[in-house]
């Protein structure tokens, strides 16, 4: 009995996390502030995350609140903090976009829906115990996918570079 | 049933970058967008056994941290220039 319970216990705090993600990306659409915004964005990775760890890579689950949440959500938040709050665009949620954006929602969301389940191969295999570790995870990284690695370090040079070269361009801004 | 939450997020970021009038809410869509990418990878990688959607995911990671450095600074600049987050403004941008 308790075995049982146990077993599908993965499964309900599965449902339970993506019901969640799902519900705070939605209200992303509806929040008036951005703070109020990235706060249903930091719950929603939050939860993601839950979902990772309940599927097993806990390595990506980790990663996930710590890059996003804890360095990507933070600059965010700081980058709210520094603007004015008094704003026309903080009151207004909408653009003049909304109607049509929401008839393409429900079309993108018709096509994308029937894609995927049409696709989708059978009923989905149960939760295959462990899929891979993260021991397997770095040893194929760092030997196959070592070109990948290595171009994504030049991709955070090229970033560094311009984000020094938008500064200077402030800074010649407000000099002159 | 993770994939359908996959293409819920990535919908909905896509809705939010349309409609909503607020730059930085409008970047925040965009990261909805990319974990909504991750959540599909990650669950390929589940349903195959495959390492190769993980470390599609870490990439992911690196861009959207890179995307984020970029990205904020030049909407502080835009804000500097407009005094205003409002994407109405910014149609004089069109060529």
């Amino acid at each position: 009995m308790i075995d049982t319970v146990l077993a599908s216990l993965d499964t309900v705090f599965l449902y339970v996390f993506a019901g969640c993600a799902f519900l705070s990306a939605a209200l992303m659409l509806f929040l008036k502030e951005p703070m109020r915004v990235a706060l249903a964005l930091i719950s929603c990775m939050v939860f993601l995350g839950g979902v990772y760890g309940l599927l097993g890579v806990h390595f990506i689950a980790a990663f996930q609140v710590l890059i996003y949440v804890g360095a990507v959500m933070v600059f965010m938040v700081y980058a709210i903090m520094l603007l004015d709050p008094r704003d026309e665009s903080m009151k207004a949620r909408y653009s003049h976009f909304l109607w049509p954006g929401a008839v393409g929602y429900v079309l993108l969301v018709e096509a994308l829906a029937a894609g995927v389940m049409n696709d989708l191969p059978g009923p989905p295999r149960g939760p295959a115990g462990e899929p891979f570790t993260l021991k397997a995870f770095a040893e194929v990284f760092l030997s196959e996918y070592w070109l990948h690695f290595e171009l994504t370090s030049v991709l955070l040079v090229a970033a560094v570079v311009a984000a020094l070269a938008v500064i200077r361009v402030n800074r010649r801004e407000s000099r002159g | 049933m993770l994939l359908l939450l996959a293409t819920a997020l990535f919908t909905l970021g896509l809705t939010g970058v349309v409609i909503r009038r607020n730059v930085l809410v409008m970047l925040m869509c965009m990261e909805l967008m990319l974990n909504g990418v991750n959540l599909s990878l990650v669950a390929f990688a589940h349903q195959l056994g495959e390492t190769v959607g993980a470390v599609l995911v870490f990439l992911v990671f690196v861009v959207a941290t890179a995307e984020i450095a970029i990205a904020i600074p030049i909407v502080l600049l835009l804000v500097r220039r407009k005094r205003t987050l409002d994407l109405e403004a910014f149609t004089d941008l069109k060529g």
